[in-house]
């Protein structure tokens, strides 16, 4: 089956709805999102806002192992919860941790992988999100897997998968994007676009017209969207939703955004990039403009602003009260997740650690 | 599990006893579980209209439809990759990869997805999935044809890894593995593929993680597995001949792994040769030598010898019968195991 190029290409600039300094865009090529979606963005985004700054106040103390901060890049993780029903699964990355929460899972389990007490602490399937992944591009097969077996059941179901821009350099970004366009399969593949992988630039990923070009090849139409702007990206999201939904398969959307932080709080991003490049960023930060519009549209008043800071500050105490809890397992659970049965092998070899432990506590 | 749940039509396979090779006794395997279970599908690279390159899923296409039975773009880190979101998601996958090396590409989703997924979600998600692999050597195949790449499996914790040495173990432990609720590993000994035999469908035959003794005897033991059981058994009979009674081990599973059965299997003749095609260094066989060496050690009368492949590539069609353990190389490791000192 041939495809008609002019569907697949994105559009020549990002789709931009509202810009930075928080104006609507005079000629957008899409609709504005309704005001009550814009207000339930704006709260997400404080919430993912204080999350990020959280987070890296208690990584800074010791309390978390480590944290890849996605402070500046909130918008993309906002709409993507925003754009998912409950039919619907998730696949996020590291970094995509205020997406887990803003889904649904608790910050207590959400943040068990960063306290270094268990690779991932929620239940995939209560949420309907994959647990975070940490190998670049592999979930996204995981995702066409999802959406395939969905498909097949008749389900409604679309598998939102989110990957960075050093993902799409990985084989499996390429086979996923082929497997779902194939398989026509129900899949919104999310590129965010931050401009570095870990301290390689995007001109050394790719020297593609823009990462939504990467789709052409594989049949899959591709879009490119300001992705500091939640109003755009809830517009592009959710259409790909909508058509994935209605069986018209798999899209590709590169949100442009910018990684304001190192790449965790063990980097140190001054050795690769320069002070005057994150100033300009932070112009287009996703909160302020979308508080600008709200507010000369009077959507937004100061007690509405405090109203959602308050949810924020209480999210953010129940960050610091249950991260400060050891959540480390039982050390036997080392052994009872590896098969269904644990292995007459794995059962001596617990009974070594229990002995181990034993003989500590006596001495 | 027995062949009575079929609702194939063709009465010669209804069940009872039948003469099959080891490929037809995997398409059974197969057709009786996609019928017995709707949420079996198989998909992979030429497994729909051709029925494989070996023609283990020849008819799955025609009798179950193309959504059960399916070709894939030609890659295996997306076979597997796909096969694990279907199974997180209500599936229960069995995917082909056509060749030992052509799996390769998929060994990160093996490794660090399907062996982690229940360990990572403390037990959340299971991935009760299939992942069949036609491997070694014994064909003439050309280069990255004929790997024995059993031990990459066996050494990520996870992972189930079975392989059958016969028509009817090929059955029953395929049918096993798909209604296993863990991710399991599928070697399957390709030059057995066509070797027929007779059947018993309707057998109880012990499950993934008992080996079997396949030929009692007295004077030493041989641990084997997949396409070696055979040479073992040939072995034995020469053995025989010359008056040496060999008893053989086919472990069927190398993970789980059947200490029990292995070893007093050698408790009871004090003396044991592993018999394996693949590379000895830190392979299957070291394995096995090092854990029958510390449970047994008492009751050996030489030290555990192995017959295995040297430490070379797999060679060239011409020349791999030097690579491959033959009854020579076995019969010369049992000589080995000091019999003036007993």
């Amino acid at each position: 089956m041939t495809r008609d190029l002019d569907l697949l290409l994105p559009s020549p600039h990002p789709v931009e709805l509202i810009d930075p300094t928080g104006q609507t865009v005079a000629e957008a090529t899409r609709d504005l999102p309704d005001d009550a979606a814009l207000l339930r963005a704006f709260a997400g985004l404080t919430t993912a806002r204080r999350i990020n700054d959280q987070a890296s106040a208690l990584a800074r103390q010791g309390r978390l192992a480590v944290y890849p901060s996605s402070h500046g890049q909130e918008a993309c993780q906002v709409a993507a919860a925003q754009v998912l029903t409950d039919d619907d699964w998730l696949f996020p990355t590291y970094r995509d941790t205020a997406a887990v929460v803003l889904r649904g899972v608790d910050v207590a389990e959400a943040f068990l992988p960063l306290q270094g007490a268990w690779h991932s602490g929620y239940d995939p399937h209560e949420h309907k999100t994959a647990p975070q992944a940490t190998p670049l591009a592999t979930q996204l097969l995981h995702a066409v897997g999802v959406a395939h077996a969905a498909r097949l059941r008749g389900e409604p179901t679309v598998a939102l998968a989110l990957c960075g821009d050093g993902a799409t350099s990985e084989g499996d970004f390429h086979e996923a994007l082929n497997f779902a366009a194939v398989f026509r399969a129900p899949v919104v593949f999310l590129v965010q676009n931050n401009q570095y992988a870990i301290s390689v630039p995007l001109a050394r990923q790719s020297v593609a017209p823009s990462l939504a070009h990467k789709g052409i090849g594989y049949g899959v139409p591709g879009e490119r969207v300001d992705g500091n702007d939640v109003a755009a990206l809830l517009a592009v999201l959710g259409a790909a939703m909508t058509r994935a939904r209605a069986g018209e398969g798999p899209q590709l959307v590169e949100a442009h955004t910018y990684r304001m932080q190192p790449h965790t709080n063990a980097d140190d991003s001054r050795r690769y990039r320069q002070d005057d490049e994150v100033a300009g960023w932070a112009q287009r930060d996703p909160l302020a403009r979308l508080e600008t519009w709200l507010r000369q549209h009077d959507l937004l008043d100061d007690a509405g602003l405090a109203a959602v800071t308050a949810d924020a500050d209480q999210l953010a105490a129940r960050m610091r009260t249950e991260l400060s809890r050891d959540a480390t397992p039982e050390p036997a659970e080392l052994f009872a997740h590896v098969y269904a049965t644990p292995t007459p092998q794995l059962v001596e070899q617990a009974a070594v650690v229990a002995d181990e432990l034993s003989r500590e506590d006596a001495r | 599990m027995t062949s009575t749940q079929t609702t194939s039509t063709r009465p010669a396979e209804s069940g009872g006893h039948v003469k099959l090779t080891m490929a037809q006794a995997l398409n059974r395997a197969l057709r009786e579980s996609m019928a017995a279970d709707d949420s079996v599908v198989v998909f992979g690279e030429d497994v729909g209209a051709l029925g494989g390159v070996f023609r283990i899923t020849d008819g799955l296409t025609a009798e179950f439809g193309d959504t059960r039975c399916f070709d894939t773009p030609l890659a295996e880190s997306g076979i597997v990759g796909m096969a694990i979101g279907m199974a997180m998601n209500g599936m229960r996958p069995v995917v082909e990869m056509q060749f030992d090396a052509f799996a390769y590409p998929a060994f990160e989703q093996i490794t660090s997805h399907v062996a982690k997924m229940r360990n990572r979600t403390r037990g959340k998600v299971s991935l009760p999935m299939v992942i069949r692999i036609p491997y070694a050597g014994g064909i003439g195949g050309v280069e990255h044809h004929c790997d024995s790449s059993e031990a990459y499996y066996a050494h990520t914790p996870g992972l189930h890894v079975v392989t059958p040495s016969n028509a009817a173990d090929a059955h029953r432990l395929l049918r096993a593995a798909i209604a296993s609720p863990d991710p399991v590993v599928f070697m399957e000994p390709k030059k057995l593929y066509w070797t027929k035999e007779e059947v018993d469908l309707g057998a109880e035959l012990p499950g993934i993680g008992r080996a079997m003794i396949r030929r009692e005897g007295t004077d030493a033991t041989l641990i084997a597995y997949g396409p070696s059981v055979p040479v073992a058994l040939e072995a034995a009979e020469v053995a025989a001949q010359e008056g040496r009674s060999l008893q053989v081990v086919d472990l069927r599973s190398i993970v789980p792994f059947d200490d029990e059965t292995v070893c007093a299997a050698v408790r009871s003749t004090g003396r044991a040769v592993v018999v394996a095609e693949a590379p000895g260094f830190a392979s299957v066989a070291s394995e096995i030598v090092a854990r029958v060496t510390e449970r047994c050690f008492h009751s050996l009368a030489a030290p555990v010898r192995r017959a295995v492949g040297f430490d070379i590539p797999f060679p060239a069609p011409k020349l791999e019968h030097l690579q491959l353990p033959g009854v020579d190389r076995v019969l010369d490791a049992v000589d080995d195991l000091q019999w003036d000192l007993s």
